[in-house]
């Protein structure tokens, strides 16, 4: 929570202003009481009219500037508290866009959802109440009792007794709750869940005929919320009576001491009302407080669960960090051993150097000692079976995941050394999954380059067979691109995302496996187009061979390793997994 | 316009009135409870009162035996008073939470009665928000209404009570300027709905986006978009600073203004008593028209100010509810969104499908002015394959979601068995095909309960057995717990190619009598897919199936191919025929090998 608070740091002048005219119009509160104790002791007793009607007015000047206090303190913590909520809405959301795919799986969409929205919101609310009361409450409580002592010393102790009980009623309920709040907010995070599930997968839900166990389960989890709701309320609900049994008991107290020291004759009527009239202050505003208290406990709760987002450190990073020194050992070692690698000879593009590849937290290598070399120009095909590695190897290419042990090297850098985005201007690629964003055509093909020309829109979609799905919306370019492009079918979409990745120029191109919901005609003009673009490096991940089996060189991955490198009639000869691929494909 | 928006809320309250309706008998506790505590803590003032009269003669003239009966009273009244407080907040609670969990569970039960037209256009996030956000800020507002409202009303009417039965002419003081502070409040109230209202509009548009966004972030990762999203995610922060800072100070007003008024009325009551205390003095027959004592006079103040402050609250809360009631109206928007089409009367239950399925002119169409499908018919035996081939777009998931009647045919029928599929259980319906569609859905939970959706009451036996058919069963056995790994949302760390294989599992399982096959096998290597089809093979052996399919083996061993085209079916017949037509499937056939 603490570390949060530095999103106040650009709104420091409003976060003291605020308190501080709270501050102000809370002292003129205090000035109340013994207004009123005046009237009761000397101009009643003297009958004195015009001194009343004075009183009155001092009166209503005291609200004057107090309203006048409020409503700057007002203006102050409104503006800190969603200046806050809007840098911290800002922060988070720029950090969950450096985290890995890895650590999004881990922490989950739809938590991520409720922390950026209900979490901070209740966030605000919470910091514009603590500016608006945190300080106000302990000044009247003090304040009171300071102006009780100014009145009657033995009077007043009954206050310096009573305002310790309270705070630890107050204390004690809030840190009793804390951890309940926080459990109701993981629950109201599985409800969140549920109905994220049951709209994402609707179709599967209602095929299956899941409604209504969809549906128990639902109300099962959305009763387990309400469940650590009420307990938590139960608890709460206990800090207004508490208070206002202590404050009341307290006052039996002051008149009691009242009455005793009025007939020794050291208090007067006047007075004790003024002792009575700062207790039932301090009571008025500890109902606030309570309130207050809540609020914060729930704030904090949620502020924790904000800056777990924001604390949570890619595991990659946090890997590289520890072994930052054994890594720059081996580098040195292994430039030592092969200097002539770096030189990248014989116009070497791209070089695998024994890489291998394993994920944070997994057991097994993921890619195993993979070595191959590639030519600018040429196109690879990359083919073997579900969970062999494909994927993997070529996300190594771009950098989205760094070679535990070996080297990737493009034009004879590492890919390590690259800035990250020096080698993702480079690198196109098309992911397996087909995502558009809500939007347009233009604004979805932009993605690849900004000041891209409606010709090269028009050029991109052409190699990628898209020209037609363009031409037959109503709008073009302009046509509307609904959330997840969702009004597309699963083969617009691929054909979009690689017009997309080639609006790009890249100089390396990566397919992963984007071609699969392409019928074979469309598939194959999509690949003379690609093939037409000389100086491009291309990568084709497909379960298809007839999508590869004219690439310049196949690779062959079984289980994570390469088992076999060449073009298709070398590796019909020498490879048993290709050859089994391709009878099976090419015969059936 | 003003009248039509309050036409709304009224309309909304009642609503949510009526899901408080289930909770009256607690209501009526609470309400009993409310008005005890109203009694005890206009009560203690006057107690005090009496005591501070006790005073007035100064040294030597205090009766301690009166003091203390005082006394113990106050105490008696305090401690039933905080016991009530207790039990009324307990119940206010529970009425609120629960009622909050009876309106998700409506909202839950109307998504699924909702037709996909409608859930395919709005955009999850939005839905998503209100569920969950809009109900819980609505909670707030209504456990705040709950609280303070009744409790706010009572304490004007038990103090106007109290106060007349001491002096009806220091009340007059406290009665005309008092309702200021409601128009003050009521004042900003309207100013300010409009705030309200925009900031939760603002605020879904975010919440859209970050779904958007972070659902898809490895996509912004490649495209090295980090900072164009989060421009855009800036500029709508931005407008959701303005509008917020808007609601939250407007809102903030209420609070300073109606203490203000407060305080007139304060001061108001110590020059009026006052002057009635000392006129008191002069009097013979004093009575409560002409005189009031300084305890009463204390006791006035206190109520001076309790008089007020349930306005504050009540404002307060006017705020606080209107808020709740933009939100509630977008939630009840979605309640009361038209569901799908209701089963018909008497619909049947189709049991003993033996997999006739016949198409007549079937027109449909997504959007109005659009024709997709057109004057399509099919008939389709027991046993046969259909194979729906075609370029990307052609309408062929389409079909699906007619035959599965997702969504229903404009013109024309669909029947299975003879019987057109309108007039029959969509429950019925649907258990009577299998489907593996292209986008792979699993849902968090174990490995078990997402093989086990079509049928719960599996054995291990017979999951495995299934397992072992669609060739899931090696990679779930090397999960760290086997079929009981917990998987995240949307299968989480699963590859593309294992979640369909378990989609593939989760069909084998329960076997019913027609199958849909959407590109089901495109994210899985070539030999598992071998082998899959095999298993496929001897699954849709006797069975209807209808499959979506590139696979030139799948097609080939069909018994009708679909050709389509532009939601047209252009060529109908099987493999061989149609080559030798020489149409438009040849030419997507021999353009196979092309390069």
């Amino acid at each position: 929570m603490k570390s949060l608070l530095k999103f106040l740091k650009n709104y420091k002048k409003e976060s003291v202003l605020a308190p501080l005219f709270k501050l102000l119009e809370a002292s003129f509160e205090l000035f109340v009481p013994l207004v009123i104790s005046r009237i009761i002791d000397v101009a009643i007793p003297g009958k004195d009219h015009p001194m009343i009607i004075k009183m009155g007015l001092v009166l209503v000047g005291l609200a004057l500037i107090g309203m006048v206090a409020a409503i700057t303190a007002q203006f102050f913590a409104a503006k800190a508290a969603v200046g806050f909520s809007t840098e911290l809405r800002e922060a988070v959301f720029s950090h969950i866009q450096t985290l890995d795919f890895t650590s999004i799986d881990k922490i989950g969409t739809s938590t991520l959802i409720t922390r950026m929205t209900s979490d901070i919101n209740q966030l605000q609310n919470g910091v514009n109440m603590v500016l608006r009361l945190f300080l106000r409450s302990p000044i009247v409580v003090f304040g009171a009792m300071i102006m009780a002592f100014t009145i009657d010393v033995k009077a007043a102790l009954v206050f310096v007794v009573t305002i310790p009980l309270l705070a630890v009623v107050v204390y004690g309920i809030m840190l009793l709750t804390m951890p309940l709040y926080k459990r109701v907010q993981g629950n109201l995070d599985k409800v969140l869940g549920h109905t994220r599930e049951n709209l994402t997968g609707v179709r599967v839900i209602r095929a299956f005929r899941l409604e209504k166990k969809e549906l128990k389960d639902f109300e099962f989890d959305n009763r387990v919320l309400t469940k650590a709701q009420t307990h938590v309320a139960r608890f709460s609900a206990l800090s207004n009576p508490l208070t206002y049994v202590i404050v009341n008991g307290a006052l039996i107290a002051l008149i009691y001491i009242g009455g005793v020291r009025v007939n020794i004759g050291d208090l007067t009527q006047g007075q004790v009302v003024a002792i009575v009239n700062y207790m039932s202050q301090i009571l008025v505003e500890l109902i606030k407080f309570a309130d207050l208290i809540v609020l914060i406990t729930k704030a904090i709760a949620c502020g924790d669960r904000v800056e777990a987002v924001l604390k949570t450190r890619n595991a990659a990073d946090a890997r590289e960090k520890d072994d930052a020194d054994n890594k720059a050992e081996s580098q040195a070692e292994n430039s030592f051993e092969k200097p002539c690698n770096e030189s990248a000879p014989g116009g070497e593009y791209i070089v695998f150097d024994h890489a291998s590849l394993k994920y944070a937290g997994a057991g097994d290598e993921t890619l195993t000692d993979i070595s191959f070399s590639v030519k600018k120009g040429e196109t690879i095909g990359i083919i073997g079976g579900t969970g062999s590695g494909k994927t993997s190897l070529v996300n190594m290419i771009p950098g989205f995941y760094k070679a535990t042990s070996g080297s990737v090297r493009i034009e004879g850098k590492n890919a390590d050394e690259y800035e990250s985005t020096e080698l993702l201007n480079k690198v196109g690629v098309v992911p397996q999954k087909a995502v558009l964003f809500k939007g347009t055509i233009r604004s979805n093909l932009l993605w690849g380059n900004e000041n891209a020309t409606d010709e090269e829109l028009w050029k991109a979609l052409d190699m990628a067979q898209a020209t037609e799905i363009v031409k037959g919306k109503e709008n073009g370019l302009d046509a509307v691109v609904e959330q997840n492009g969702r009004n597309f079918s699963g083969g617009q979409k691929q054909r979009l995302t690689i017009a997309r990745a080639l609006v790009k120029n890249p100089e390396i191109l990566i397919l992963d496996d984007s071609a699969s919901a392409l019928d074979y005609a469309t598939d194959a003009a999509l690949r003379k187009a690609i093939a037409s673009i000389s100086d491009t490096t291309v990568f084709i991940v497909s379960q298809r061979a007839s999508s590869i089996r004219n690439a310049d060189k196949i690779i062959v991955l079984d289980d994570g390793a390469v088992v076999g490198v060449g073009t298709n009639e070398e590796l019909l000869k020498t490879c048993e997994i290709y050859r089994e691929i391709y009878n099976t494909q090419v015969e059936t | 316009m003003k009248s039509k928006k309050q036409d709304i809320n009224k309309k909304t309250i009642g609503k949510i009135l009526n899901y408080i309706r289930h909770y009256i008998p607690l209501l009526v506790i609470s309400l009993i409870l409310a008005a005890a505590i109203v009694v005890g803590t206009l009560y203690i003032p006057v107690l005090i009162g009496r005591a501070v009269d006790l005073f007035l003669y100064g040294k030597g003239g205090v009766d301690f035996d009166e003091l203390y009966r005082i006394l113990i009273r106050m105490g008696i009244v305090i401690v039933l008073t905080a016991v009530s407080q207790w039990v009324m907040n307990t119940i206010n609670n529970h009425i609120t939470y629960h009622v909050v969990e009876d309106i998700r569970n409506d909202a839950m039960r109307h998504l699924h009665d909702l037709p996909l037209s409608y859930l395919d256009k709005q955009p999850t996030g939005d839905i998503v928000s209100r569920i969950v956000a809009d109900v819980d800020t609505f909670a707030d507002g209504l456990l705040m209404g709950f609280t303070k409202f009744f409790t706010g009303v009572m304490t004007i009417l038990g103090t106007l009570v109290f106060m007349l039965r001491t002096s009806p002419f220091v009340s007059i003081v406290v009665i005309f300027i008092t309702p200021l502070s409601f128009f003050v409040a009521k004042f900003i109230a309207t100013h300010t709905h409009d705030y309200f209202q925009s900031q939760s509009k603002i605020r879904a548009e975010q919440t859209a986006l970050i779904d958007e966004m972070i659902g898809n972030q490895k996509i912004v990762k490649i495209f090295a978009k980090e900072e164009a999203v989060k421009d855009r995610f800036n500029e709508i922060n931005g407008r959701l600073h303005d509008s917020s800072l808007k609601a939250v100070f407007y809102s903030s007003l209420v609070n300073p203004s109606t203490r203000f008024v407060n305080s007139l009325v304060y001061a108001g009551v110590a020059v009026v008593g006052g002057f009635f205390v000392i006129r008191g003095f002069a009097l013979e027959n004093a009575n409560i028209f002409t005189t009031l004592t300084v305890g009463e006079l204390t006791c006035f103040l206190t109520y001076a100010n309790q008089y007020t402050k349930p306005f504050n609250e009540i404002s307060g809360v006017v705020t606080e509810l209107q808020n709740a009631v933009v939100c509630a109206s977008r939630i009840f928007e979605f309640i009361e969104a038209k569901p799908r089409t209701p089963e018909a009367e008497n619909a049947a239950v189709i049991s003993d499908v033996k997999g006739n399925v016949s198409l007549k002119n079937v027109e449909f169409r997504y959007v109005e002015d659009k024709p997709l499908i057109r004057d399509f018919s099919l008939d389709v035996k027991p046993g046969q394959r259909v194979a729906i081939v075609g370029p990307t777009g052609c309408g062929k998931t389409t079909i699906i979601n007619l035959l599965m009647r997702f969504y229903d045919v404009d013109e024309g029928s669909i029947s299975v068995e003879g019987l057109d599929i309108r007039n029959v259980t969509r429950d019925s319906l649907r258990g009577s095909y299998g489907m593996v569609l292209q986008d792979t859905w699993l849902k968090a939970g174990t490995i078990r309960e997402n093989i086990c959706m079509g049928k719960p009451d599996a054995t291990d036996e017979e999951i495995i057995a299934a397992a072992k058919a669609a060739h899931s069963h090696s990679f779930i056995k090397r999960l760290p717990n086997g079929y009981d790994t917990v998987i995240g949302e949307d299968g989480g760390m699963l590859s593309q190619g294992q979640k369909q294989l378990l989609c593939i599992t989760r069909v084998m399982l329960c076997l019913p009598p027609m199958l849909i096959l959407d590109e089901a096998t495109s994210s899985i290597d070539t030999r598992t897919e071998i082998r899959i089809q095999k298993a496929f093979a001897k699954m849709m052996q006797g069975r209807t199936s209808f499959i979506v399919a590139h696979r030139l083996s799948t097609i080939k061993e069909a018994d009708v191919i679909l050709v389509m085209r532009d939601g047209n079916i252009v060529e109908q017949g099987d493999h061989e025929s149609l080559l030798s037509k020489g149409g438009f499937y040849a030419e997507l056939y021999n353009s196979q090998f092309a390069v």
